[in-house]
This record gives structure tokens, C-alpha cells and sequence, in this order.
């Protein structure tokens, strides 16, 4: 039985780093090729080694597909193709090809020119990686190879975002990252109903069925209203791309409407760019924006200015964006310490946050937090050492020596689920949109998968796998076998249906198939044998019946040939000089015996492909027997 | 299978292709050409036009005073403009299944289609096209209803009164069928049923055809169409360009293989060569400039203008034309400029790679940015007062009918310092110039079409192969007016299949297989047998399940029913129309005189019993 094995090097039971293999017919690919927000060690990137212990992974992989540029799903690509080593085909759409090497680069700068790490990839590895690969167009049917065709989905999470329907033969996968249920405002059209052998989908927010987009956006507005109204600061971590933009939106709108004048401010000189992207990929966002744009571009904001560092200190209520979204390092967490002991302010975390991270702290209700920041002579400027990733500190500080800092949290934290990461109600919609045969569960945590897994397995009673980080589901698929079929064979068995073959009647059909050089064909029997210049094998049946007549020969058959005649209507029945009757295709012939003449034998011949149900033969047996008796 | 051919304009076609069970009409283009008989739309009162003498036939006979008009020589239909539709009796047209464009220019009679013909199908389209093509449809709708005109011409069209009439509306075919344009609701609603496709996107039609459209380098969002069924393929070829403009190159090697290929959209101007036109276009804009006069160029919205003026970007500054004003004047003109920047995955590489940067992909972002390119929708409003002159103006419409290009000659055609310069091919420039003779205005005719030539399309062909082409009859012989060029007509082996407008073609086809899928069970069921070396043969016999037009085989009795009963369960055969009913304490088989199926079924019974 032929069977798809899946298997995540990352994102297995976890949120982050998503690398998921797959084999489908014989083919190998990876899904997304992404990074550990946090983990600075071996652990950020998937284990490769899992593939193969030495060399490339070319000869291994058929392809890469990514799924949308989140680092958590790119950030680990040139590491793997470059360091590690892959040249084949790297599939992901436009705007991820776009936008995933601003991010990588940002990444790289970080790690190596902030935090001093070596041995880490280059900006030429980068470009080099980015080479690699093949810009995907929505609905497109890409041929990977003669078996394997690939077709990307608008999936909605952020800009580019893709699900994408993997096939071989009649075997298919089919991978979503976070699906927006409002992925269906966008023109075109969600998934097909598809039914893939597996449906792989993330479950970030597995647990989570989230009330109506506009409450949600109602709730916001209002709290950042009040926030202002009594003079405090809103702080709101965000990442440079995606959901902010649409925030950005929304905020712009209503600034214009209520005619508010407090300062809203977007930190990280990629705002711009970003934006800038949007602008030129306006067809990859949803309808709203997309119909008024040649009016008005929604992505030139009148209200929003950019961010500088020293405006934090301003007086006086404000709105910043900052980056990055967790709250684990950068911008956004500096401003998170300047105004947290303050309890007029806010900080709103529009997304989901990774554990360990300041932000998962003070979602959990924590109030005290301990900032761990490299010691300097210079304690007064810790706040700006502390910049990059506190949590990770453990390893470092048996290098460093650390000094703990204690920071009270006075200000409100809310937290508004506008990350679009897909809900179990965004899932369970897919799952009746796409018809899966099996359902595997990736990037979420353990518990809250079960939770979807029970619900789903419920539900559609369907099998739902959730495989660990080098665990392999294997799921058997049964396909059925394409043939081609004679015209005539086809018609000749739709004709025996009648004119109009009843759908819901099923007709049997009689064919020979011929395996050919791995062509399928199906014929009738007579072409077959035509075909293959083969004979046919008759099987001929001769059934003698003895009888009593005092007639010669030829008037005994003569009788016969009358008898039958009248009892047998609808039959033809032939008298041939030869010396036979024919009924139909059987053949009946006399002979007498030598010794005594009176003792005639009747011979009945019929070859096996007379139909049973037409054949008169038994009626034919039964009759010699009676026109005996009516002799004797 | 059968061909219909709706339309004879061998660039604007419109085609309805019988293949298996499905109805599929090939593009939908618009005749504008008639619009050449009428006299043109001004926007603002035009003493000269209004004074114009009736027409009044030699004898007397005839006066039709009020509605022909005798202008410089021609007479022409004083009356709202009207348009060639394609054939309409041919076939019933609410039979059709489907309508596959394959250009903006080629959708310009869709509403005439979906909106009065009982059509219920669906339009498949690119995003450009659909939405390019919204605009051209807005922008000719617009153009009319600005200046309305209550008067529509009839009696020149009967057809003894047409006879008598002077060239070239005596020779007008099918005049009846003229109409006026749609209104901007029919446009929406005949757009509201189009489908958005991709590229080498897979569409099934009822499961019998699949159709795929593919880049044909022609303009934003131009497709070629594959229609194929497991065995048989028709390409339908239509506006195809191999030359490096904005849209993305043309993919020639999916069509291979054909069976038949339809063959329409080449070139209209087979003799001009496009860069050649383009650098003539340049030199005559210059020359009219530097010597103080203004420069026309009736043009479409959409398509070669974003080309103009990307060669206008790089050419100004050579040719010290910094501080020359362009206009580009049309009630669609932001929206063409917008949009032409946001379809990236339909251009070319370059332009893609500008995108990521991340830079607009037209340089007349940056022409709109300094100032040098100004947009607006009509000549009312800002422009009347910003306009200065000596300027560039690109408005339409090309057939100088209707549009704000009418103003223009009305208020440039005296001045011999003053050029028109004609880059459409749709219309010939004299018939479009006709109704405003005499003009002092220099004419200069520098048609670019990017589609392909004869030299082009026979080596294409060569490379595809397919085994019978499909053209219009204009392709199978060279043109009236060069007729000793035999190199510019297509000639093949075996000859092209020439088709008119309400021509029926029977294509050449044998269908010989189909697809059918056999069910896991059965195939494991079968035995094969090796008689050859490689060739192995196995008997079947199983129930062909027919739904969508998809064929699967599977073992004999398998629509099996079971009902639950307060002792048991009856279990169908729907196939045998055969009961059993299974009970504690008995068991029960109802069926037809079917001796053999009684037998086997009284076997498995007792079977299971003694087991029990």
C-alpha cells in the first residue's frame, strides 16, 4: 500500500521554527524552512542532520515550499541551503519573495553584529539563497517535475501568506500555515473542495475560538481612546509586517474621524519599506483595501510618523508601534521598560507570544519581572545592553557577569487576539472546505493540539495526527488506478444501458487491460487479441443426448428442426445443407448409432461465450429428454 | 467536434468550440471598425459639424436629410455610434458553458453576450484583464453617455435605401445587428460572472475538459488558452507577442502537442516593425515640439502607452524635452497608471525584480512624481485651467469618433505646426481622419502592433507542431493591397483550416480513449498475465460508475443498502433489485429468477450459519 510519511524537524508539538518533510510518491519536500524565536543556540534552527548526516541536501529534497515570510517560517533558508547545503528549486510567492530577505538580513544583523555571534550566514548567502528561488502566482499549477505538481492558495495570515496543495498522482497534501477565515473577502476563491490524503495545519491558537473581527477591532479602538483620554501612553509590539499594517489601518481612520491629535508613532526604518510593499502587492490583501486604492492608497498614512528613540520620554499621551512583537528584545522593549511603572499607560499585545518571552510573562499575569543585562562599568546605560533577548541569558551567564534588575509592572496589559493565526474555528472550517482524508496538527503546543485533535476526531471522524519533532506520521492512501479505456468499450457498455444511461444503474463491462510500457489500456476482449496478435481459446461444450427415432438421420434433425421451431419463438434457428441445425450459435447434429439405427445420438455444441442467460441450451437438453419419452 | 465562427475580424474574435460535452466560447471581441461611419462626438458645440449638409440622394429620390451627412466628400451616420456584434443566430448562445478571454481587447462584447443572450455560464479571466478591461469598458461607456445624443439612425439601414447609398456604408455588412453601446450596469453585471484565473491555472470544466490559460506576452495579463480533455488538446492562440515589452514573456512550450490550434491576433501591420515605429514616434514628437507645435496621440488607456511612455522617460532628457508638458487625458487615466504598477506577477523579469526592490515597476511613477506626465479625467475641470502649450496629449479614442481626442483635432487640425501621430492599428488613420478634412495638421503613421508577424508565427508553429491550424481566411492568402508578397500568409502543410465569420468548421478529430479510474479493490483483484516480454494482460469485469463525467470501475455488487429492522437488518442489492432479510430465527432472500445469484447467496448464508 502506498503511503505518505510526515515528518517535523520543527513545529512539531511547539510553536516556531516550522520545517516539516514530507514524502508523497516517492518525492521529498520540505514545508517551510523557519527559526526559534527562543532559542541563540543549535536549537533555533531545525535538526538537518535528520535528513541526512553528511553532505547536501539536494539529493534529498525535491523541493522547498515556504509557506510566508515570518522568520519562524523562512529564518532557517540560508542557513539550510547555503551553510548546509541545497540547490534545488525554493518555492514561495511574490510578496514572501520580496519581503523574506529584508527580514533575514535584519535577522543576521542582530545576531551577528549586535550580539558578536560568528559562524552564522552572510549577506551574501542570503542573495545567493534568494536565487534559488522560484516566485509562486496564486492558483498556478507548477510542475516541480513530471509526477510532482505544486498550487498555492491565498492563505490570508500576512502579505504573501500561502496554503499549498502538493500532488503526485492521485496522492495529495495539503499544507496551510495560519489560515484567516476572512481569507474568503479576498476576490479569489478559498480552497477547492480537494480532499487531500492530509491536511496540515498550524494550531497556534488551537483553544481559542475568537468573537467577531469588528468587536475585536471596536474593543481596541476603545481602549486606546481611553488611554489617550486620560493622558497615558499605549504602547503596542508588533512585527514590522503583516498585521500591523491593517492596526495602522485602523487607527488611521479613526484618528481621522474622532479628529484626534496625540502623535502615533511606527518605530524600525522598515515601516516605510514595508508599507512601500503594500502598496505594490496591493492585489495579495483584502477586497476593502484593494477597491479603493487607485482613490486613496490605504497604505499612505497621514497620522503616523515615524518613530525616534528620545520621543519616549515626551510628555503627554501617544500611540507607538514597536518592534518586535513578543516583547523579547529591541525597541519595543525599551519603551516597555520606560512606561511600564506607570499604571495611566498600556500595552496592548495584538499577538500571540512564545514562552519565555516578556510578553508571554505579562500575558500570565506577572507583575514583577527580572531583567537579566550584561554588567558594564557603566550601570546607567544597562537599559540599552539589555537591548537583545533577555530569556536566552541563562547560557551566557556563566560567561558574563550578570546583574538582575527588578522591574515592577504598573500598567494595564491587555491582550487583543488580531495575530492572524488560524483558531480552531478558522480549522474546522478548512477541514469541511477541503474534505481531508486525515488531519495533522503542527506549530502549537502540545496541550492545546490535543484539545483540536479530540474535537476534530470528533467532529468529522477523520484520523488527526500530531507528531512530535522527529516523530513520523505515516498515513496509507489507496489510489485508485487512471486507465484509459477504448471509446468503443465505453460507449458499447453505456449503449447496453440504453440511450440514456441511468447514473444511479450501474453497467458491467467485459474488457481485457493490456500493461504496456507503463501504459494502461483497456479494450475488448476481440481488439486485445487483435492487438496483441494472440488466438482466441474456444472452449466448446458437446452434450449428447440419445433418443429413440426409427427415421434415417436427416429426417430426425428435419424433425427436430420443426419441433424446435414452433417451441422455441424468437430464436433463430437455421436448417444448414451441411446436415446442421443452428440455434443461434449452437450447433445440433444426429448420428445413429452402427449397431443399432433406431438409437440415434443427438450432438449439442455451444462455445463458452454464448451468455448463460440467453442460452437455450439447458431448454434444448431438457427437450431431447421429453421428445424421448415421447417416443418410448 | 465543431467551430463556430461568431466574428470576422481575424484580431477581435469570438469563436464557440464544441468539444465533448462542453460549450466554450473563445474571447469575445468588438467590431469597433463601424464606428468609422459615423460622425464624431464632440465635446463641446462644433459650428462646422452642426452645419454639415443632409445627404439627399442624386434623383432626389431618397432624403434622408437628418440622419446622413454629406462631410469633406463622405457621408456619414449623424447618430450615436454603433458597433459590429459577433453573430448571434449562428447557434443558440445560452447554450454556452463558458467564455475564455484571452486579452482586455478582446472582451469588449461581453455584455452584449452575458446580458441579453439567456447566458448562465461562467467568464474565465486573468485579474488584468478583468480589471484593464473594466476600464476600457467604463472609458467607451463614458465617452458616450457624456454627450448624448437623442437621435439613433435607422432608415439608412434598410436595405433597399442601404443599396443605394455611397461607399463605404453601401458595402457594410450585417448593419441590423448594430448597436449602441451598453450602459456601465450592464458592465458590471456581465463582469460580476467572470472567474479570476492564474497562469498555468488547471480549470475542470464539468469534469470532461480541463482549460488552462497561459502567458502570451501580448499585454498585461494575455493568455493563450489550453482546452484538453486526457486525450485530445486544443490550443486556442490569440494576441501573441515574442517581443520584450512590459508582460510576461509567452509561454511556447505547453503548446506543444496539439491536436488542433486555433490560430488567431496576429499583427495587423505586418510591415511595420515595432522598434522601427517606436523611434519614428520619437523623432516626429520632437521635431513638432522643438518647432512650437503640439502633438496628438490617439490611444487606448491600456497597453503600448505604458511602453510609449517608458521610451518618452528615457528619451526627454536626450532630447531636451525637460520642460515639454504630457497629458494623458482620459475619465480612466489614474486608474490605468495605478493599477499598470500593482500586477507584477504578470510582467517581465525586470520589472519583477524592480518590485522587490521595492520600486515601482513603470518608470511613469516617476515621470507623474516630477511633474512631466500630468493625468486627467476629461478636458473639463483642472485641466482647462493647467494646460500649456506646446504639450504631448495621449487621449482617445484611436478611431477619433468619440472621446476627448475629438476636441483635440477640432481644436489643433487648422495648425500645420501641430502633428497627430497615429500608434493604435486598429483603425486605418484616412477613414478615422475623414469626417475632418481639410486639415492643415501633419499626419504621421507609426501603427505599433507587438503581435505576431507571418515570419514569427511559421517558425512558432514549426516548434509546436500541431497536427491541424484553425486561422481566419484573412491569414490564408496575402493582403489586398500586396498581393505579390506570398510571405505575408501563412503557409503550412498540412494547409491551415480557413474560417469567415458564420462559418461551422468539423474539426479533425478522433477521439479513440477516455479516462477511467479503477478502484483500489478491483485492481487488486486483477491477475495479470505476461505474454510478452513487458506486455502483461489481465481480464476484467466490474461495474463502470459514471458521475461528473468521470468513469471509475469497481467489483459487481456494490450499492449495497442496509436497513435496520427491529429484528435485524435488510441488506439491498440495488444492481439485482434483490432483498435479504436477515432475522434471529430466519432468513429471507426475495429476488428475480436469477437461479445462479440464488445459488451463491444460498451458500454464504449456510456458510456463515455453520460457522455460527
Amino acid at each position: 500500500m502506498p503511503e505518505i510519511n510526515v515528518t517535523p524537524l520543527g513545529a512539531g508539538q511547539d510553536v516556531g521554527r516550522s520545517c516539516i518533510l514530507v514524502s508523497i510518491g516517492g518525492k521529498n519536500i520540505m514545508l517551510d524552512c523557519g527559526m526559534h524565536m527562543g532559542y541563540n543556540d543549535d536549537r533555533r534552527f531545525p535538526d538537518f542532520s535528520y535528513i541526512t548526516q553528511n553532505g547536501r541536501l539536494t539529493d534529498f529534497l525535491d523541493c522547498v515550499i515556504i509557506s510566508h515570510f515570518h522568520l519562524d517560517h523562512c529564518g532557517a533558508l540560508p542557513y539550510m541551503s547555503e551553510m548546509v547545503g541545497y540547490d534545488g528549486p525554493i518555492y514561495m510567492t511574490h510578496p514572501t519573495k520580496a519581503i523574506c530577505p529584508i527580514l533575514l538580513e535584519d535577522f543576521r544583523k542582530i545576531t551577528v553584529d549586535k550580539k558578536g555571534e560568528t559562524n552564522f550566514f552572510t549577506s551574501q548567502m542570503i542573495k545567493d539563497c534568494m536565487k534559488k528561488v522560484v516566485p509562486l502566482n496564486l492558483h498556478q499549477t507548477v510542475q516541480v517535475d513530471d509526477e510532482l505538481e505544486i498550487k498555492a492558495y491565498y492563505a490570508g495570515h500576512v502579505l504573501g501568506a500561502a496554503m499549498v496543495h502538493i500532488k503526485v498522482g492521485s496522492e495529495s497534501v495539503v499544507y496551510t500555515v495560519s489560515v484567516n477565515k476572512y481569507a474568503k473577502s479576498h476576490i479569489s476563491a478559498w480552497i477547492d473542495k480537494c480532499r487531500p490524503d492530509i491536511l496540515i495545519s498550524e494550531s497556534t491558537y488551537a483553544t481559542t475560538i475568537r468573537d467577531s473581527k469588528r468587536c475585536r477591532e471596536r474593543d481596541f479602538l476603545k481602549k486606546v481612546h481611553e488611554t489617550i483620554e486620560r493622558g497615558g501612553k499605549v504602547l503596542i509590539p508588533v512585527f514590522a509586517l503583516g498585521r500591523a499594517q491593517e492596526l495602522c489601518i485602523l487607527l488611521e481612520t479613526f484618528w481621522e474621524r474622532m479628529n484626534l491629535k496625540a502623535p502615533i508613532y511606527f518605530s524600525t526604518g522598515l515601516t516605510e519599506k514595508a508599507n512601500h510593499y503594500y502598496k505594490l502587492f496591493i492585489t495579495w490583501t483584502n477586497q476593502k483595501i484593494r477597491k479603493t486604492f487607485v482613490q486613496r492608497n490605504m497604505f499612505e498614512f497621514k497620522h503616523i510618523k515615524a518613530f525616534d528613540r528620545s520621543y519616549a520620554d515626551n510628555p503627554g499621551p501617544m500611540v507607538v508601534f514597536a518592534t518586535p512583537g513578543m516583547l523579547h528584545a529591541g525597541q519595543s522593549l525599551q519603551i516597555f521598560k520606560k512606561w511600564a511603572g506607570n499604571e495611566k499607560n498600556m500595552v496592548i499585545m495584538p499577538g500571540y507570544c512564545v514562552q519565555g518571552t516578556i510578553g508571554h510573562k505579562i500575558l500570565n499575569g506577572q507583575r514583577k519581572l527580572e531583567m537579566e543585562g550584561r554588567a558594564t562599568v557603566r550601570l546607567l546605560i544597562s537599559f540599552a545592553l539589555t537591548k537583545r533577548l533577555i530569556h536566552v541569558g541563562k547560557l551566557l551567564a556563566c560567561v558574563f557577569c550578570f546583574h538582575t534588575l527588578q522591574l515592577d509592572v504598573k500598567l494595564q496589559v491587555e491582550y487583543m487576539s488580531f495575530s492572524a493565526h488560524a483558531d480552531a474555528k478558522g480549522i474546522m472550517q478548512l477541514i469541511r472546505m477541503a474534505e481531508p482524508r486525515n488531519m495533522l496538527l503542527v506549530h502549537g503546543e502540545a496541550v492545546k493540539m490535543e484539545f483540536l485533535k479530540g474535537k476534530i476526531e470528533q467532529e468529522f471522524s477523520i484520523d488527526c495526527y500530531m507528531p512530535a519533532n522527529g516523530e513520523t506520521a505515516t498515513v496509507t492512501t489507496n489510489p485508485s488506478v487512471p486507465v484509459d479505456i477504448s471509446l468503443n468499450l465505453l460507449k458499447r457498455e453505456m449503449a447496453l444501458g440504453g440511450p440514456l444511461p441511468d447514473p444511479k444503474k450501474p453497467r458491467t463491462m467485459h474488457g481485457t487491460l493490456i500493461m504496456k510500457e507503463n501504459s494502461l489500456k483497456l479494450v475488448s476482449s476481440e481488439q486485445a487479441l487483435k492487438e496483441l496478435g494472440l488466438n482466441e481459446h474456444q472452449l466448446r461444450f458437446t452434450c449428447r443426448v440419445q433418443l429413440q427415432d426409427p427415421h434415417s438421420d436427416p429426417d430426425t434433425l428435419h424433425r427436430i428442426y420443426t419441433h424446435l421451431k414452433s417451441v422455441l419463438k424468437g430464436y433463430t434457428i437455421q436448417h444448414l445443407p451441411d446436415g446442421t441445425v443452428m440455434v443461434e450459435s449452437i450447433v445440433i447434429k444426429v448420428s445413429s448409432s452402427a449397431e443399432d439405427t433406431n438409437a440415434k445420438v443427438l450432438l449439442l455444441s455451444w462455445s463458452y461465450q454464448v451468455k448463460h442467460r440467453h442460452c437455450p441450451c439447458s431448454r434444448l437438453s431438457k427437450l431431447g429428454q421429453k421428445h424421448n419419452r415421447l417416443k418410448t | 467536434m465543431k467551430l463556430y465562427c461568431l466574428s470576422g475580424h481575424p484580431t477581435l474574435p469570438c469563436n464557440v468550440l464544441k468539444f465533448k460535452s462542453t460549450t466554450i466560447m473563445l474571447d469575445c471581441g468588438l467590431d469597433t471598425t463601424s464606428v468609422l461611419n459615423f460622425l464624431p462626438l464632440p465635446l463641446v458645440h462644433s459650428p462646422r459639424l452642426s452645419k454639415l449638409p443632409g445627404w439627399i440622394s442624386k434623383d432626389g429620390t431618397i432624403n434622408l436629410e437628418k440622419e446622413l451627412k454629406d462631410c469633406a466628400g463622405r457621408v456619414f451616420v449623424d447618430s450615436q455610434p454603433e458597433f459590429c456584434l459577433p453573430e448571434r443566430e449562428l447557434l443558440d448562445l445560452s447554450t454556452i458553458d463558458v467564455i475564455l478571454i484571452s486579452n482586455y481587447h478582446c472582451m469588449m462584447a461581453l455584455p452584449y453576450i452575458t446580458e441579453h443572450t439567456g447566458f448562465t455560464g461562467t467568464v474565465y479571466a486573468t485579474e488584468p484583464t478583468l480589471q484593464i478591461g473594466r476600464l476600457l469598458m467604463e472609458e467607451v461607456v463614458n465617452f458616450m453617455e457624456r454627450v448624448p445624443k437623442a437621435q439613433s439612425a435607422t432608415c439608412w439601414k434598410n436595405k433597399e435605401i442601404q443599396r443605394m447609398l455611397p461607399g463605404p456604408l453601401k458595402d457594410a455588412v450585417d448593419v441590423w445587428t448594430w448597436k449602441r453601446c451598453y450602459s456601465m450596469q450592464e458592465v458590471n453585471s456581465a463582469l460580476s460572472k467572470v472567474q479570476l484565473v492564474g497562469y498555468s491555472q488547471k480549470v475542470e470544466l464539468f469534469g470532461a475538459v480541463q482549460v488552462s490559460p497561459l502567458s502570451s506576452g501580448y499585454s498585461l495579463g494575455s493568455s493563450n488558452w489550453i482546452i484538453q480533455s486526457h486525450h485530445e488538446k486544443v490550443s486556442y492562440v490569440s494576441g501573441s507577442s515574442l517581443l520584450t515589452t512590459h508582460p510576461q514573456p509567452m509561454d511556447q512550450s505547453s503548446l506543444k502537442n496539439s491536436d488542433v490550434l486555433i490560430l488567431t491576433g496576429l499583427t495587423q501591420m505586418p510591415t511595420a516593425n515595432p522598434d522601427g515605429m517606436l523611434g519614428e514616434f520619437c523623432s516626429n514628437l520632437a521635431m513638432t515640439i522643438r518647432a512650437g507645435g503640439n502633438v496628438l496621440v490617439p490611444c487606448y488607456s491600456s497597453g503600448v502607452i505604458y511602453d510609449l511612455l517608458e521610451c518618452l522617460y528615457q528619451f526627454i532628457e536626450s532630447a531636451s524635452l525637460g520642460t515639454t508638458p504630457f497629458y494623458f487625458i482620459s475619465p480612466v487615466a489614474n486608474s490605468s497608471l495605478e493599477f499598470s504598477q500593482i500586477f507584477a506577477e504578470w510582467l517581465c523579469h525586470n520589472k519583477q525584480t524592480k518590485v522587490y526592490l521595492p520600486e515601482p515597476p513603470f518608470p511613469h511613477a516617476e515621470l507623474i512624481q516630477t511633474n512631466k506626465l500630468k493625468h486627467y479625467p476629461s478636458i473639463h475641470g483642472d485641466f482647462s485651467s493647467e494646460f500649456r502649450q506646446p504639450c504631448v496629449v495621449f487621449t482617445g479614442h484611436p478611431s477619433l469618433r468619440f472621446g476627448d481626442v475629438v476636441h483635440f483635432m477640432e481644436l489643433w487640425g487648422k495648425s500645420s505646426l501641430n502633428t497627430i501621430i497615429f500608434t493604435e492599428p486598429d483603425f486605418s488613420y484616412l477613414d478615422a481622419l475623414a469626417p475632418y478634412q481639410p486639415l492643415a495638421m501633419k499626419c504621421v503613421y507609426c501603427p505599433i502592433d507587438t503581435r505576431l508577424n507571418f515570419h514569427q508565427v511559421s517558425k512558432l508553429l514549426k516548434e509546436v507542431q500541431p497536427l491541424h491550424v484553425v486561422c481566419p481566411e484573412q491569414y490564408t492568402q496575402p493582403p489586398l493591397t500586396q498581393s505579390h508578397r506570398s510571405d505575408l500568409m501563412l503557409e503550412l502543410q498540412p494547409p491551415p483550416m480557413p474560417y469567415r465569420r458564420c462559418s461551422v468548421l468539423n474539426l479533425p478529430f478522433r477521439r479513440r480513449y477516455e479516462r477511467v479510474y479503477i478502484l483500489p479493490e478491483l485492481a487488486n483483484s486483477l491477475v495479470p498475465s505476461e505474454i510478452k516480454p513487458g506486455v502483461s494482460v489481465a481480464t476484467v469485469s466490474a461495474v463502470v460508475h459514471s458521475k461528473d463525467n468521470k468513469h471509475t470501475l469497481q467489483h459487481g455488487i456494490t450499492e449495497v443498502k442496509v436497513e435496520e429492522t427491529a429484528d435485524g437488518h435488510i441488506l439491498h442489492l440495488q444492481a439485482e433489485d434483490t432483498l435479504i432479510q436477515l432475522e434471529e430465527d430466519g432468513t429471507h432472500i426475495v429476488c428475480d429468477n436469477n437461479e445462479p445469484l440464488r445459488t451463491t447467496l444460498r451458500d454464504l448464508v449456510l456458510r456463515f450459519l455453520q460457522k455460527l
